[in-house]
């Protein structure tokens, strides 16, 4: 049985916490978060970490040589076949 | 096969490396459609065009090899998976039907070829399985921490790519398959033959997880 919103507790938030999220809610909506400072600053942590590992990420550049290695291997395999 | 018709080094046709990736503007992202080039040079490279192959190469290599890197987090790793990604790609290229995007294919077969040397690995790294056990001190309890410390307008890139480096494996694949490739998560529990609730479950101990590394490097910063 699921638990009014308005009567969680902490614990009891962050359990759903993963759900809310992921299941595409608006978990800032919550309104335990109306009473708690702690669990607010906690989610707006996590949304922070998700729009940081959408935007910092730079794309790599491999090494020169690593075309090197795949031509090689795959002259081999045809060489082989 | 005359070697001759290999390119020296094909040329760099990718776009910029600071180029952020985000799942709106990755071409190799979920979803995006290839691009009209692409598919020109693809059509010739599964005619056993080798210039297009390389060529091919030279399109995608960055993105490939960037997500074996955040995928495994070591150089010499990430190299090895994206030849063999590569390697798998010119062995199955003629198989490409054009039901997806051309980039959407290449992705997925470049996370298979991970998923593949990951579960080979087995000891040396937390196996999938483990990694969807609870772990009983990671409660929702411990969540807290002091509202003061927070990270937002506070992560740099490499405090973020330090702290993704060092989550046990499990956690990063689920992390950078959803945070950063932008998959959902149902396409994830498909990928890692988990349930819908562990992905979202396994995702948010990641971004717990995170968050704690990169408080304690918050901290550090400010003593």
């Amino acid at each position: 049985m699921t638990k009014d919103p308005q009567q969680m507790n902490c614990h009891e938030f962050q359990a759903q916490l993963a759900e809310l999220i992921g299941s595409g809610q608006k978990p800032g909506d919550h309104p335990h978060l109306k009473i708690c400072p702690l669990c607010r600053a906690l989610l707006a942590d996590l949304e922070t970490i998700a729009e940081a590992a959408r935007q910092l990420f730079p794309i790599q550049q491999p090494k020169e040589e690593l075309w090197e290695r795949i031509e090689s291997a795959i002259k081999d395999e045809e060489a082989s076949s | 096969m005359p070697n001759s018709r290999f390119p020296k080094q094909p040329q760099d046709a990718s776009t910029g490396g600071l180029t952020p990736v985000t799942a709106s503007a990755d071409p190799a992202s979920p979803g995006v459609s290839g691009s009209p080039i692409d598919d020109e040079v693809m059509i010739r490279a599964q005619a056993g065009d080798h210039l297009a192959f390389a060529h091919l190469y030279s399109l995608h290599k960055r993105r490939i090899y960037s997500l074996c890197l955040r995928m495994v987090g070591n150089v010499a790793e990430a190299e090895d998976l994206t030849q063999e990604a590569f390697l798998q790609l010119h062995r199955k290229i003629a198989t490409f039907r054009g039901d997806s995007a051309f980039s959407t294919w290449l992705h997925r077969l470049a996370i298979n070829v991970v998923l593949m040397h990951l579960r080979k690995k087995g000891l040396h790294l937390m196996s999938l399985d483990e990694a969807m056990e609870p772990v009983p001190d990671e409660g929702p309890g411990r969540s807290f921490g002091a509202p003061d410390l927070s990270l937002v307008g506070s992560i740099d890139r490499l405090a973020l790519e330090r702290a993704v480096a060092a989550l046990p494996a499990g956690y990063r694949l689920i992390f950078v398959l959803h945070d950063v490739e932008g998959y959902e998560h149902n396409e994830i529990a498909d990928m890692l033959d988990c349930s819908i609730g562990n992905s979202k479950s396994q995702l948010h101990k990641a971004r717990l997880k995170l968050r704690d590394a990169l408080r304690t490097s918050l901290r550090g910063e400010r003593r």
